[in-house]
């Protein structure tokens, strides 16, 4: 009986897990695309973020803002501009940060990446850094940032914010200060965000 | 972002798209080397050895400065403190250094065509920085880019070289890189130092330097090579000034600026006058200063075809 018993919840076990197999397959094969955030809320995402960076930086005496090229700038690009009518177009430091040649992959295997401009003009030493990039994933570009991000001084702190935050997918200890969205991802799958300035629309979506 | 060839031998091999690649590259190096810190680590996997069996000082410098600003290890090696001397033949002396786990090769040999013999024999890349009288690629590159710098788009400006071309492997690869960046070339200088065969690679041939200055937008004045020429192809350094250098008072009567390079070491008063070379119109300088960001984008860009170990 009790030997069935267990038979039994093995066989439940077992259907589950083939139910959920299908479903996977399913999804991947009928639902490719997942909007994360369309354009209201990423409009409203974005919004929050920005006053959430006041919040802790007042009037960016001090604060230096760092995009990630070569897709983040189009995220940090928003949140500069939505920070300057916040702030009454207080002048804010903005830079733009390229890491290839920082990336602990270059010689594994890899085509080389093409770079693009990194465009810092003022030092960073006493600084507090936001760096800003569009979605978080292994850590590993984050990682590279903060290497490049020490040729141009010595910052007080850096302070990450992302749009997208792939949650349980970190290779490296680095966590986001500010996030849009966390989303849970399979590591097969891509999360692409659409700028209207690049793509036409504003759009997040899970591939 | 690779580059089609696995070695840069000679510009004659390249496609426009490599020479494009290598500037775009060489841009945000540039960039790179005006930082506080002019250092990134992106070849610190890599070491890179400068083979030199002729002599140089800034070709070297420039490499060895492009390798360690890229994070890479660098050995120098000269014939003269080598067991080249005892007699030990080229593929052995570079196989010899390869085998300390060297993973690129930058060479400068006296025999034209040394760095493809020795592409045949080895496998780590090897970067041609002057072979005998046939190309330099690297300097026709930089000269490229700093006109480039300059003037924007090369495709359809006039380039006249002038000079000793017979012995002149910067003219050869400034002629090679300038077709392909969709430019015009004239050659100018005594028919003696000009090859016959030069109207065969589609370039103007002009003797007479003033009328080729007139016709162009840029002059690339190239030295005197009296240690290779074994026979006298002109009858003093004096006659050659006076016929062939440039100096202010041809450059004034030209009305209309033109660009001046020279890719040194300059024989002052020979074939350029000091009032030119340090006057406002030579961007001989720039031209030092991009060789260090050309360099580092073409053994950057060459370390991206490089074979991994399993």
């Amino acid at each position: 009986m009790c030997c069935m018993q267990i038979g039994w919840n093995y066989t439940i076990r077992r259907i589950d897990f083939y139910i959920y197999s299908y479903y996977v397959i399913f999804e991947q094969i009928f639902q490719t695309l997942k909007t994360l955030l369309d354009q209201a809320q990423l409009q409203i995402t974005l919004h929050r973020l920005a006053h959430q960076l006041v919040e802790t930086h007042l009037d960016f005496s001090d604060t230096v803002i760092i995009g990630m090229q070569p897709r983040g700038i189009l995220f940090s690009d928003r949140i500069v501009a939505l920070l300057q009518q916040i702030i009454n177009n207080k002048k804010i430091q903005y830079g733009r940060l390229d890491i290839t040649f920082y990336r602990d992959d270059l010689h594994k295997g890899n085509a080389l990446q093409a770079p693009a401009q990194t465009d810092i003009a003022f030092s960073v030493d006493n600084k507090r850094v936001v760096l800003i990039d569009d979605v978080l994933h292994t850590g590993r570009t984050i990682r590279a940032a903060m290497d490049a991000l020490l040729d141009f001084g010595r910052p007080k702190e850096v302070e990450l914010m992302t749009l997208i935050d792939r949650r349980f997918s970190r290779e490296l200890p680095i966590q986001p200060d500010y996030v849009g969205l966390s989303v849970d991802t399979l590591f097969e799958q891509k999360v692409k965000v659409y700028w209207k300035e690049k793509e036409g629309n504003d759009e997040v979506v899970l591939l | 972002m690779t580059l089609s060839v696995k070695h840069l031998l000679g510009i004659k091999e390249l496609q426009t798209q490599d020479i494009e690649t290598i500037f775009k590259t060489a841009d945000n190096f540039k960039q790179v080397l005006q930082r506080p810190i002019k250092k990134v680590p992106a070849l610190r996997d890599t070491t890179v050895a400068n083979i030199f069996f002729e002599n140089s000082t800034r070709t070297r410098t420039s490499f060895e400065l492009a390798e360690k600003r890229l994070g890479a290890d660098v050995v120098n090696f000269s014939p003269s403190a080598s067991s080249v001397s005892k007699g030990e033949t080229l593929i052995d002396t570079v196989n010899n250094i390869l085998a300390m786990k060297v993973d690129m090769v930058v060479m400068r040999h006296a025999a034209s065509g040394a760095p493809w013999f020795l592409a045949q024999h080895i496998d780590a890349s090897i970067i041609n920085a002057g072979d005998g009288v046939n190309e330099h690629p690297t300097q026709g590159l930089l000269d490229a880019f700093s006109m480039r710098e300059k003037l924007g788009n090369l495709k359809g400006k006039k380039i006249a070289i002038v000079g000793d071309i017979m012995h002149s492997r910067v003219a050869m690869s400034n002629i090679y890189c300038l077709q392909k960046l969709g430019a015009e070339v004239i050659v100018s200088g005594p028919p003696t130092l000009i090859p016959k065969h030069i109207a065969s690679m589609g370039v103007q041939v002009e003797y007479n330097v003033k009328k080729a200055l007139q016709q162009c937008d840029v002059a690339n004045v190239l030295r005197i090579q009296l240690e290779r020429q074994h026979k006298p192809l002109f009858s003093s350094l004096r006659e050659y000034a006076l016929y062939y250098g440039v100096n202010k008072n041809m450059l004034d009567s030209l009305q209309k600026d033109i660009l001046i390079l020279h890719p040194g070491p300059i024989n002052r008063g020979v074939e350029i006058n000091s009032d030119v070379a340090d006057g406002q119109h030579s961007i001989i300088l720039n031209q030092v200063e991009n060789g260090v960001a050309i360099r580092m984008a073409v053994v950057y860009l060459l370390s991206g075809n490089r074979e991994m170990p399993d």
